[in-house]
């Protein structure tokens, strides 16, 4: 084991995944800064998905993608979260358990529908048994279509909805000019 | 299939498997794939005594309305009661009657990344008592999506029972597919269909070892098992164009050829996991915080195992020795001496051994295979013809079955019995031998499909 966490002690570390600027620009016009950071913490509810979705975000966690490294991290939590992550159609049976995960958290939050049964239905769409995608019952931010989609795919949606909630960087303070102070009249 | 009367069908015997109604009949299913019927007198039929006949006959009560007169268990399946709004009522979860018992309820949303369902322990102390689990959250139609579609259509639904055994699922249903339809499946499909079911069996083997780790707080192997995984994923998408290879299995063969280097990408994941296995292995074996967690822990006796016909390596590590690759006409593995490892101690720790010991048996699998490619076509167009049949895959957690009734090329009526079904009535067993910590483990040992159980 210490020989395998030394090897990898030695080896370098990928290069950092950046979010596509033309989607950042996207967002924040839709979207808008919040007040939320850029260290969120993201609530997983599966309302009815095959679990295809929720492999392909186990996956976001390991050694290639490693979604901790931009500041986001998953949370048992929904008193927690500042991002409510939603896989899988709104099973009808699973309406109310989201309505109260989504009610539960603090606001401002966000809710990104990941995979396309959470975007609009997917190949269930139309099905008597449940209410569309995610946003049959929740607002939805952002989508990550995809059958499922990749982990970088999710990174990178995930990434631009940071970038999209950091402020524009302020412009610098005009400085007065400096005057010479002035001796007190004798 | 065989009509029963209503003495001959109860007294039936046999390693049960599934039991569906349709308009006229119930059927159930037995190994190695008999299928009885009985004809329905008032949308009622007489219940099954086989322990794992309750889901089934359950689910069978809230699809299609079909009672079976005399069962004991009549809880709704799926039918959770939602009003227009979504919201619903609670059931009535009962406790043993002893003295300080209390009851934890867990979910529909679950801690980790995983699919919803409830589960109710009743518990004193730290000790279980009891499990109920209420499953049914993920119910989406399926079956009545495949209805009145062509097989290659609905191939996409059952692609999407259970997305981490897709490749067994779509297996399965192209089997009944082709039966139903008598498709001779060109050898190269054959060939390819096996080489994606043996990389999903390691991909879920390497994934699942490593988060059952994980659960006990052993973050190395759960990091090096997801990062394996991570390779095989890579190399399938590679290979076969997609991580998960959803939808490359089509009834009359496969969606398309294996990649130019395709190969040599699945032969760099096999040689790397090949070459990292033994050493993850000795640090399973060796570390006595992670054994302690996982030895004796969840045990399913192999008596219970072969009530419910449990199957996979839940069944295997209960002294079941099936496997539906062994069945005859199961084409290719006739050719390749198929190795199944069977242990009887039946705990979490025995579980996670017999899915280290497939894993090798997989490489060495999926490395014959691939250099012994048949060159043929790649798949048939099926003709629309009429048909009924049932078909198998094994998938890494256990045989999954497809009974397809076809007209005129269209798919009039289906079933889908994954293994899952069989597997959580022992979910449950298993957690009413052990402590609430416990449960995590146990749960993720077993690893029953909810998405595979509500359909």
């Amino acid at each position: 084991m210490w020989k395998t966490v030394a090897q990898h002690l030695l080896s370098r570390a990928p290069a950092a995944r950046q979010a596509d600027p033309a989607l950042v620009k996207t967002l924040r016009e839709r979207v808008g800064a919040s007040a939320l950071g850029r260290s969120l913490a993201i609530r997983v509810v599966s309302a009815g998905s095959c679990n295809g979705c929720e492999l392909e975000l186990r996956a976001t966690q390991n050694l290639v993608y490693d979604l901790t490294q931009y500041g986001l991290s998953f949370t048992p939590s929904p008193r927690h979260a500042d991002i409510l992550l939603v896989t899988g159609v709104a099973a009808h049976n699973m309406r109310e358990a989201l309505a109260q995960a989504r009610a539960a958290m603090p606001e401002p939050a966000l809710v990104v529908a990941v995979g396309d049964c959470a975007v609009d239905g997917g190949v269930f769409k139309g099905s008597p048994a449940i209410a569309g995608g995610a946003g049959g019952v929740v607002a939805v931010d952002l989508v990550i279509a995809g059958c499922p989609p990749s982990p970088a795919q999710i990174v990178q949606g995930l990434l631009a909805l940071v970038e999209a909630q950091a402020p524009l960087p302020a412009l610098p303070k005009r400085r007065e000019p400096r005057r010479a102070p002035r001796l007190p009249p004798e | 299939m065989i009509l029963l009367s209503h003495e001959d069908w109860v007294a039936r015997r046999g390693r049960f498997i599934a039991l569906w109604t349709d308009a006229r009949h119930a059927y159930a299913l037995y190994q190695p794939g008999e299928l009885v019927a009985v004809e329905l007198v008032d949308g009622a039929y007489p219940a099954l005594s086989h322990a794992g006949a309750a889901w089934f006959q359950r689910l069978a009560h809230d699809l299609n309305g079909h009672t079976a007169l005399g069962a004991t268990d009549t809880r709704p399946a799926i039918d959770h009661g939602r009003a227009a709004d979504g919201t619903g009522p609670w059931p009535e979860f009962k406790s043993p009657e002893v003295e300080g018992v209390h009851q934890v309820a867990v979910g529909p949303i679950h801690a980790g990344i995983i699919e919803p369902g409830h589960f109710r322990f009743s518990v004193r102390g730290e000790t279980v008592l009891k499990l109920e689990a209420r499953l049914g959250y993920t119910h989406k139609g399926t079956l009545g999506l495949i209805r009145g579609k062509s097989p290659r259509l609905a191939a996409r639904f059952a692609a999407r029972v259970s997305g981490d055994a897709t490749v067994a699922h779509a297996s399965a249903f192209a089997h009944a597919a082709e039966a139903a339809l008598r498709l001779e499946v060109p050898a190269r499909a054959v060939y390819l269909r096996a080489v994606m079911a043996e990389l999903e069996r390691l991909a879920n083997h390497t994934s699942d070892i490593g988060a059952i780790a994980g659960d006990a707080g052993f973050a190395f192997l759960d990091a090096r098992f997801a990062l394996a995984r991570e390779r095989l994923c890579a190399a399938a998408q590679a290979a076969f164009g997609h991580r998960l290879m959803m939808d490359a299995v089509i009834p009359g063969g496969v969606a398309g050829d294996i990649s130019t280097g395709g190969a040599a990408a699945v032969l760099d994941a096999l040689t790397a996991l090949e070459a990292e296995l033994p050493s993850l292995k000795r640090i399973f074996e060796d570390y006595a915080s992670l054994q302690d967690r996982v030895v004796g822990t969840g045990i399913v006796p192999p008596a219970l195992a072969a009530a419910y016909a449990a199957g996979g390596y839940a069944g295997r590590a209960s002294g079941q020795t099936h496997d539906a690759r062994l069945l005859p006409g199961y084409a290719p593995y006739d050719n390749f001496a198929l190795f199944v490892p069977v242990e009887q101690e039946g705990d979490v720790a025995a579980r996670i051994r017999i899915r280290l010991a497939e894993i090798p048996e997989s490489i060495r699998l999926i490395r014959d295979m691939l250099h012994s490619l048949p060159e043929t076509p790649i798949a048939i167009a099926p003709q629309a013809g009429s048909g009924a049949a049932v078909g198998a895959a094994e998938s890494f957690r256990g045989p999954v079955w497809y009974w397809l009734r076809i007209e005129s090329g269209v798919i009039a009526d289906v079933f889908i019995a994954d293994p899952s079904t069989l597997h959580w009535p022992l979910v449950e067993h298993a957690a009413a031998t052990a402590i609430l910590a416990d449960f995590p483990l146990i749960n993720k040992s077993i690893n029953a499909s909810y998405s595979g159980v509500d359909l």
